[in-house]
């Protein structure tokens, strides 16, 4: 308990330090920034070696935070903070749904792997260079595949699934890997227990591979979460899908000069949907938490 | 004619590696009676643990015949007429005591009224009946030890393999573990081949003691104890005790005894 604890006091620190780090620069930097060689009358020549810090720049955190209680854009509009959730909502759906996927693809390719030798040695290269593909290159020809098969008419293809598949693409790697590490985990003696019992592979699975897997397995499925995140936002974007978080960020940032204050309300937004999803995944841990006992040697 | 639990008939094993095949065991003869307790004591790569792996068909054996109960040993692990024992208790953290005796009941699908029966009773015979609900890091290494031991009973097997099962447990612990497995032994009226490598330890438990030597593994000897069924602390500081422990010594250096420092 006094470890959660600490832990949680860690991280609060962490937090404000970032935010004291943000507010001393702001304080103390220079107001138009520091370029050198720049030429006189020629906008945007030079080299910025430190950032600006006027308040189009780098706006203050409690105006991020005021921000988020103002309307949204005028008028009767709702404050900031209402659009962001929703938006934050919808994606977290979407990066469910990618992760779920993602998981199962993972799970399915890591049993495989892990059964015959030789598909880990067919499969496994293949998945590692499956994550250097940018997923900015590929989300337009997934997201265009699927709006004609939409469009055909047998199979409906909204824009979230593609979305959520991009991010089941960044979310099913990690877990692969970990699940034919945790796979391989088991010591030789249980294994030549199991052999003892004449347990078949299935029974071995499910009475030892799969358990001593978990602490490998908990690992990749935080990960997993944390690259469904990112995959949805950046899909969201690269897209142009409507609704979601990362359309959001694109479209306050682009009116940032104007409200400044007003990006920060998605990225934070964002920040919130990574912090639940890995919190999710926690959650699952700690209704694991038996398998991730160890065997104490004394 | 007496079954026997273990008839070993030239029973050789080689593994290959790069550099040629290494010969582990070569020619072992051997034979365990039903309900004998079988000690099998040697340096270490005298292939005591390998003959222990072939006789439970963990490894194929490369020249001979084994047999388990009459059957190969191959047919015998189906069949579950041996449950063994390792150095390390390999207890499945995850689960419970309970939970942990229960794994060969679980696999081969006893019902639960059944299972939960039976490992209250293997609990009880190893005195662990309060701990059932304890994970195995909640337990000292002789207590994991007996949980092992119990989980190698579970099935009622008429053989009992163990390798040095109580190697990494300190002198009292041992001693007293000892003491029960003769108990246990002799309440089953299980046959067991006991591997290990404390001279004492296997005059102490055994009726016969296999003295093994190495390069390549092979039988050198086999020593009857004589001694009775009651094995209590007052045998351990009996005369004939120590005579047979020296006759142990003797034969695993196979040569007089006061030259035994020099090994």
């Amino acid at each position: 308990m006094t470890r959660q604890r600490a832990g949680i006091a860690w991280g609060a620190l962490g937090v404000l330090a970032v935010m004291a780090l943000w507010e001393l620069y702001k304080a103390l930097g220079p107001a138009e920034g520091f370029v050198v060689g720049a030429i006189a009358g020629k906008t945007g020549s030079g080299v910025m070696l430190l950032p600006r810090t006027n308040d189009r720049a780098m706006p203050h955190i409690w105006d991020m935070v005021a921000r988020l209680f103002q309307s949204t854009s005028g008028g009767d509009t709702p404050p900031l903070i209402v659009p962001v959730v929703t938006a934050c909502l919808t994606t977290l759906g979407i990066v469910a749904v990618g992760w779920l996927i993602g998981v199962t693809v993972g799970l399915l390719l890591g049993l495989v792997m892990q059964r015959w030798r030789l598909a880990e040695w067919g499969l496994l290269p293949w998945i590692v260079v499956s994550q250097t593909v940018p997923l900015i290159a590929f989300a337009p020809i997934l997201a265009s595949i699927g709006s004609q098969v939409d469009r055909a008419g047998s199979i409906p293809w909204p824009q979230w699934l593609s979305v959520a598949i991009i991010a089941s693409y960044l979310a099913f790697f990690p877990v692969a890997v970990g699940v034919l590490r945790g796979l391989e985990a088991p010591d030789r003696i249980h294994l030549d227990l199991m052999r003892t019992y004449a347990a078949g592979y299935w029974q071995t699975l499910l009475s030892l591979r799969l358990p001593a897997a978990v602490p490998h397995l908990l690992p990749a499925l935080r990960l997993a979460a944390a690259s469904a995140v990112v995959g949805a936002v950046v899909a969201e974007v690269s897209i142009g899908m409507r609704g979601g978080i990362g359309r959001m960020l694109i479209q306050l940032a682009g009116q940032g000069s104007s409200d400044p204050a007003a990006p920060w309300g998605p990225t934070f937004g964002s920040i919130a949907l990574g912090l639940v999803a890995a919190g999710t995944v926690a959650l699952i841990g700690f209704g694991l938490r038996n398998y991730r006992r160890g065997e104490a040697t004394s | 004619m007496i079954e026997l639990a273990v008839n070993a008939r030239g029973v050789g094993k080689t593994f290959p590696t790069k550099d040629g095949d290494v010969v582990a065991l070569t020619e072992v003869e051997l034979t365990v009676e039903a309900g004998e307790f079988v000690s099998l004591i040697g340096p270490s790569g005298c292939g005591k643990s390998t003959l222990l792996r072939l006789i439970a068909d963990l490894d194929p054996a490369s020249t001979g015949t084994l047999e388990i109960f009459g059957k190969p040993a191959s047919q015998a692990r189906v069949d579950q007429d041996y449950g063994i024992a390792f150095q390390q208790a390999g207890l499945l953290p995850w689960r419970t005591v309970a939970g942990n005796i229960a794994l060969p009941l679980e696999l081969h699908g006893m019902a639960k009224p059944a299972r939960a029966a039976r490992v209250a009773e293997l609990a009880e015979l190893v005195g662990l009946t309060e701990f059932v609900d304890r994970y195995p890091d909640q337990l000292s290494g002789g207590m994991q030890q007996r949980v092992a031991i119990a989980r190698a009973l579970a099935e009622q097997p008429r053989l009992l393999l163990m390798d040095e099962p109580f190697g990494a447990l300190d002198e009292m612990t041992r001693e007293y573990l000892q003491g029960e497995l003769t108990r246990i032994a002799a309440e089953t009226g299980a046959a067991v081949v006991f591997v290990t490598h404390s001279i004492p330890e296997a005059v102490f438990l055994s009726d016969r003691v296999v003295v093994m030597s190495p390069r390549p593994g092979r039988i050198t000897e086999i020593l009857s104890t004589g001694l009775d069924d009651i094995r209590d602390e007052a045998l351990r500081e009996s005369p004939e005790y120590f005579e047979r422990v020296t006759a142990v010594r003797e034969a695993l250096h196979g040569i007089p005894v006061e030259r035994a420092n020099e090994r």
